[in-house]
C-alpha cells in the first residue's frame, strides 16, 4: 500500500546517483559475483565482470566487455521481474538487450526497502530504473564524446553505442576507458528527461524471461536445493498450536531407532517467531522425516487449541452486526444525499463470507542457515527480507549487520514468503549447533505452519431513494489482520487516530458513486489469536471484492437493471471517483471502460442455453493508490440435479497502464485468474481444533488442468504509469461466477468456495 | 545396498531401502532438478521415468528400483533440447518453475503412449501434475506444439 510504497520511495530517493567509474570494479564487482544469482545461468551462478566496470548507480553496471549487469531486489517466484524491471532499465540506457543480464541481490542496507508484493514492482520501479537508466545514458554520452573528440550535444546512444556522426564507441569501450565521471543529485534525476512514448525500443515489446530456460532442464536453483558441506538436516515436530504452545517433555526414544538420528533441540526463540517447536535433526532428510514421526512431544497448548472455521466466522458475524468496534476509513464522502437511515426508500443488506485458504506454494517452506566469520547466513526463498531481518537478529541475539539473507529462486510465493518466519528455526538451530542446519517442512508441516488467509465475513448496506437512486452505502468486513499480527508498524492510521490493516479492507473503498459511503475494517481478535493471518495473493480484495461485487449484481437486480447498465451508471469518475495523476488518471471512466469492453466480448445479452449465464465483476486491483482496472465475464453452466457449477469461459479485459512485458503480463492475468477461479471453487478449508484440517492434496484439491476453462484475455492499450499485474485478476473471478450462478439459476451464493452441495441446497430452498 | 542406472550411468546407494528414490537423487546423486513438493504423489513435481515410464519418486522406496533406468529432467535431452523442451521455452510455460521437471517428465511419458494426445487424453494424465502457478492454459498449449512440430518432420516422407 501506500505506506510501503512511500517508504521504498524515500529508499530510493535518499541517495542520489554517484556516476563514476569504479576502475577495476574491485570492490563492487567481487561481492556482486558472490551475493546474487543470476536466473539465466545453470546454477543462478553470476558471471564475474570483465576488466573495469562503469557502476553509474547501484542499480546497474557495464563491463568492459559490455555486459549490463541490472541489479534487482525483487524476489523471482514466477513473475519474470527481474526480466521486466531490466527493460525499464534498458530502454532508457539505450543499452544493447542481448548484453544484458540480471542478478537477485542478497540483503544490504543499501538497497532499502527489500519487498516483493502487492504487485507492485513494476510500478514503484519503473521511475527509479527510468531515471537511473537514463543518468547512464547522459553520462555515457558525455564520456562517450569526449573520448571522439566531439560535442555531447551530437551524439545520440543506442544498442550499446555512442554514435556521431559516422563514428561510435560501445559502452563497454567507454566503461573500459574508466574515464566516465558524473553525479546526480536526486533533484537532477527527477528533471531527466524521460524518452516519449513513441521512442521505447524494449517496453511492450515481446522478450524472453530471463528465468525460462534453467526452469525447463532442471538447473534452476531454488531455496531447497541449497547445501554447504557438513549440514545436517532438521525437521520440525509441529506444535499443537501456532502461537504459545510450550515443550513439556520430549520423549526420544522411539526416534532414536532411526538410522541417522542424531539429537532433538528444543527451540529458545527470543523472537517468539516458534513457540514450542522441538527440531529433529538428523544426518538426511529422510532419517529426519521419519525420526519426527516417531518423536513423543507433549506441550501445554496455547490460545485457539479449541477454535473451529465456524467459531471464528460466527465471531465475524457478531462483529459485523455490531455497531462499534473496528475502524471507519476516511472516505471522501458525497453529502449530497442523506446518511444511512435517513433514506426515504428501501434498503437492502446481505452477509458474504469466505473459508479460510492455503497458500500451498509448492515447493515447501525451507531455509539453509549456518554462521560464517560471524555472520549468520540464511539461504532461502524470501519476498520481504527487510520484515524478517530484525526478527533474525532478535531470534540470534545478534545485530542486524551481522545477518544476510541470500537469494535464491522462490518455488512459488503467493505471499507465503512475505513471512520470513520458517528463517528462523533454521538460524536458531544452527547457532545452537554450531554447523549449518538445512530446515525443510513436509507437505503437512507446511500446511500447519501456513500463514493462511483468514475467512472472513462481511455486511454491506444499500439505501436508496423514493426514486430507486442509491443514496448510501455501508461495507463492513471482518477478518484476521495480517499485518497487525506480522508487522504491526505499517497498519493504517486514519484522521481520528484509528488504526487498521489496510491490506485486509483494501477493496472496499471502490470507484462507484454511491452517495453516502461508509466503510468499516474490523479485526476478527479470534483469528490473531489462533493462527498467524497471512497475506495472500491479493489479500484483501481476494474477500472485499467477492462481497461488493456479488452485492452490487443484486443491487442491480434488486432495482431490476441489468447488471453491467447498472455498474457503468455509478462508474462516472465523477468527485472522489475522478482519478488523478499519475497513477490514477481517468479515474472510474477507465473501469467503466474494462467492464463495457469484456461485456461485449463476452457476447453480454446474447442467448444462452438452459441453466448457462453469464456473469460480471469488475475491480480497482490492490488499492485506490495504485488502481489495475479489470473486468471478467463468466460464462457457467449449473448441473440441477448435482449442483456442479462448470466454468466455461472466463473473458478478462485489463487496464494496467504501461504493459512493461506483454507475455509476463499474460502470464500474470492468466495465472490469477485461475486462482480466482481455484479459490471460488475449489479450494477453501477450515479450522478444527486450532489447526487447519486439510494438510495435503489427499483432501486439499486446487485447480487442476482438466478444469481449466477457455480463457479470453485482453488488455487496454495504454501509455498511463503501468501499475500492478499479479494480482488484481483474482478478484473479479469469483464474484462473476457467483453472479453468473444466479443469472444461470436464480440462486444466490454468498459464501465461497461455492461447493455443489451449497448450490444444491439453495436450488431446494 | 540399490544399484541402478540414471541418466545412463550406473549408481549405487547404500542409503536404507525405504528411502524415497526422490531424495537419493536430489541428495546423494545431487540432480536437483527433481522437485519435492508433495510427499504422498499427489503433485507430480518429483515425477521421474523408472524404466520410461513415469514414476512418482517421492513414494517410490530406492529399493524397488534396483536394476531399473531411471532418467531425471536433467537426463532427458542431452542438450535440454526435447521436443517439449523446445515447446516449453517458446511458449514461456514456466513461473515459478518448481513443478515444471515434474510436468515435463510426465508429458514425455504421455507422448509415448499418446504421440497425438487429445484434450481427453491430456487432462486425464496431466491433471496429476499440480501447478500452482496454474500455467496450464501454456503445458496444454506447448505439449501440442511438440506435437506438431515432432510429426512434421515424420509427415514429409509420406507426402
Amino acid at each position: 500500500m501506500s505506506r510501503l510504497s512511500t517508504a521504498a520511495d524515500q529508499a530510493f530517493s535518499r541517495r542520489g546517483f554517484l556516476v563514476a567509474s569504479a576502475a577495476g570494479g574491485v570492490a563492487f564487482g567481487f561481492a556482486r559475483v558472490l551475493a546474487a544469482i543470476d536466473p539465466a545461468t545453470p546454477g543462478s551462478v553470476a558471471a564475474p565482470a570483465t576488466g573495469p566496470s562503469f557502476e553509474p548507480t547501484q542499480w546497474f553496471a557495464i563491463d568492459a566487455a559490455g555486459i549490463v549487469t541490472v541489479n534487482v531486489i525483487r524476489a523471482e517466484m514466477g513473475q519474470h521481474v527481474g526480466t521486466a524491471l531490466a527493460r525499464i532499465l534498458a530502454d532508457e540506457l539505450e543499452a544493447a538487450w542481448d548484453k544484458v543480464r540480471i542478478v537477485h541481490v542478497d540483503t544490504d542496507p543499501k538497497w532499502g526497502l527489500m519487498v516483493t508484493g502487492g504487485s507492485w514492482s513494476v510500478w514503484q520501479t519503473y521511475p527509479v530504473f527510468s531515471q537511473a537508466g537514463a543518468a547512464g545514458r547522459i553520462a555515457l554520452i558525455e564520456a562517450g564524446a569526449k573520448l571522439m573528440g566531439v560535442s555531447p550535444t551530437a551524439c545520440t546512444a543506442s544498442a550499446g553505442m555512442v554514435r556521431a556522426g559516422g563514428r561510435s564507441m560501445s559502452y563497454g569501450d567507454i566503461a573500459k576507458s574508466g574515464t566516465v565521471a558524473r553525479q546526480f543529485t536526486p533533484e537532477d534525476l527527477k528533471a531527466l528527461p524521460l524518452k516519449p512514448v513513441k521512442d521505447r525500443r524494449l517496453i511492450g515489446k515481446p522478450v524472453h524471461g530471463f528465468d525460462i530456460d534453467p526452469k525447463i532442464n532442471g538447473t534452476a536453483v531454488y531455496g531447497i536445493d541449497a547445501k554447504v558441506p557438513g549440514m545436517v538436516y532438521a525437521r520440525p515436530k509441529m506444535p499443537p498450536t501456532r502461537n504459545g504452545a510450550k515443550v513439556l517433555s520430549v520423549d526420544e526414544s522411539a526416534a532414536k531407532g532411526v538410522k541417522g538420528y542424531l539429537r532433538h533441540l528444543v527451540l529458545e526463540d527470543p523472537s517468539d517467531t516458534v513457540p514450542g517447536w522441538v527440531l529433529v535433526i538428523a544426518t538426511s532428510y529422510w532419517a529426519a522425516v521419519k525420526a519426527t514421526d516417531l518423536l513423543n512431544v507433549t506441550w501445554t497448548p496455547g490460545p485457539g487449541a479449541t477454535v473451529t472455521e465456524q467459531a471464528l466466522l460466527a465471531h465475524g458475524v457478531v462483529l459485523v452486526a455490531k455497531a462499534e468496534g473496528g475502524v471507519q476509513l476516511d472516505i471522501a464522502d458525497d453529502d449530497s444525499t442523506p446518511a444511512f437511515g435517513n433514506t426515504a426508500g428501501q434498503n437492502i443488506e446481505q452477509r458474504y463470507t469466505t473459508a479460510t485458504v492455503l497458500h500451498f506454494q509448492l515447493e515447501p517452506l525451507n531455509a539453509l542457515a549456518f554462521e560464517k566469520d560471524g555472520v549468520f547466513e540464511i539461504h532461502a526463498g524470501n519476498q520481504w527480507q527487510s520484515l524478517i531481518l530484525p526478527t533474525l537478529a532478535k531470534a540470534l541475539a545478534v545485530p542486524e549487520s551481522k545477518v544476510v539473507m541470500r537469494s535464491y529462486l522462490l518455488g512459488g510465493g503467493f505471499g507465503r514468503r512475505l513471512n520470513g518466519d520458517y528463517t528462523v528455526p533454521a538460524a536458531l538451530a544452527a547457532k545452537a549447533l554450531k554447523r549449518p542446519v538445512k530446515l525443510i517442512l513436509t507437505r503437512e508441516d507446511d500446511v500447519r505452519f501456513d500463514s493462511v488467509r483468514s475467512p472472513s465475513v462481511q455486511r454491506l448496506r444499500m439505501a436508496f431513494g423514493n426514486d430507486g437512486q442509491i443514496q448510501a452505502m455501508e461495507h463492513h468486513a471482518c477478518a484476521g489482520w495480517p499485518t497487525q499480527v506480522l508487522a504491526g508498524a505499517l497498519l493504517a492510521k486514519t484522521k481520528k487516530g484509528g488504526q487498521y490493516d489496510p491490506f485486509a479492507i483494501a477493496g472496499a473503498d471502490h470507484w462507484y458513486d454511491v452517495g453516502h459511503q461508509s466503510v468499516r475494517a474490523v479485526a476478527n481478535d479470534l483469528a490473531n489469536t489462533t493462527f498467524r493471518p497471512g497475506w495472500l495473493r491479493s489479500v484483501g480484495p481476494g474477500w472485499t471484492n467477492w462481497a461488493l461485487e456479488s452485492f452490487m449484481d443484486e443491487a442491480a437486480h434488486h432495482t431490476k437493471t441489468d447488471p453491467v447498465a447498472f455498474r457503468l451508471k455509478l462508474l462516472t469518475g465523477k468527485g472522489r471517483n475522478a482519478g488523478s495523476a499519475p497513477n490514477a488518471v481517468g479515474g472510474a471512466l477507465r473501469q467503466a471502460e474494462v467492464v463495457r469492453r469484456a461485456a461485449a466480448k463476452a457476447g453480454w445479452g446474447i442467448a444462452l442455453p438452459a441453466d448457462t449465464a453469464l456473469g460480471i465483476a469488475t475491480s480497482f486491483g490492490q488499492e485506490r493508490d495504485m488502481p489495475t482496472w479489470s473486468a471478467c465475464v463468466a460464462q457457467v453452466h449449473v448441473d440441477r440435479a448435482t449442483g456442479v457449477v462448470r466454468v466455461q469461459k472466463l473473458t478478462l479485459v485489463v487496464d494496467a497502464g504501461t504493459i512493461v512485458d506483454p507475455d509476463g503480463a499474460l502470464a500474470q492475468v492468466q495465472g490469477a485468474a485461475l486462482w480466482g477461479l481455484s479459490m471460488a471453487l475449489h479450494e477453501g478449508t477450515g479450522f478444527e481444533a486450532g489447526q487447519v484440517k486439510d494438510t495435503n492434496l489427499d483432501t486439499y484439491m486446487p485447480l487442476r488442468i482438466a478444469d481449466v476453462p477457455d480463457l479470453d484475455i485482453s488488455f487496454v492499450e495504454s501509455a498511463e504509469v503501468p501499475v500492478g499485474l499479479g494480482e488484481p485478476a483474482t478478484t473479479v473471478v469469483g464474484p462473476a461466477i457467483g453472479n453468473a450462478i444466479f443469472a444461470a439459476v436464480g440462486v444466490r451464493l454468498r459464501h465461497i468456495p461455492i461447493t455443489p452441495a451449497a448450490v444444491l441446497a439453495e436450488l431446494k430452498a | 545396498m540399490t544399484r541402478f542406472m540414471i541418466n545412463g550411468r550406473s549408481v549405487v546407494t547404500t542409503v536404507e531401502d525405504d528411502t524415497p528414490l526422490l531424495w537419493v537423487i536430489r541428495d546423494d546423486i545431487g540432480l536437483t532438478g527433481t522437485k519435492f513438493g508433495c510427499g504422498i504423489g499427489m503433485c507430480g513435481a518429483c515425477t521421474v521415468h523408472v524404466g520410461g515410464r513415469a514414476t512418482r519418486s517421492c513414494i517410490t522406496p530406492v529399493a524397488s528400483v534396483e536394476g531399473a533406468d531411471v532418467t531425471t529432467i536433467e537426463g532427458l535431452d542431452p542438450a535440454s533440447n526435447h521436443p517439449l523442451q523446445q515447446a516449453w521455452r517458446d511458449l514461456q510455460v514456466p513461473q515459478c518453475g518448481y513443478c515444471q521437471s515434474g510436468q515435463i517428465m510426465q508429458a514425455a511419458a504421455m507422448l509415448k503412449d499418446f504421440p497425438a494426445p487429445s484434450d481427453a487424453e491430456i487432462d486425464a494424465v496431466m491433471t496429476g501434475n499440480l501447478c500452482r502457478c496454474m500455467t496450464y492454459v501454456r503445458i496444454r498449449a506447448a505439449i501440442k506444439q511438440a506435437v506438431r512440430k515432432t510429426a512434421a518432420p515424420m509427415a514429409e516422407p509420406q507426402a
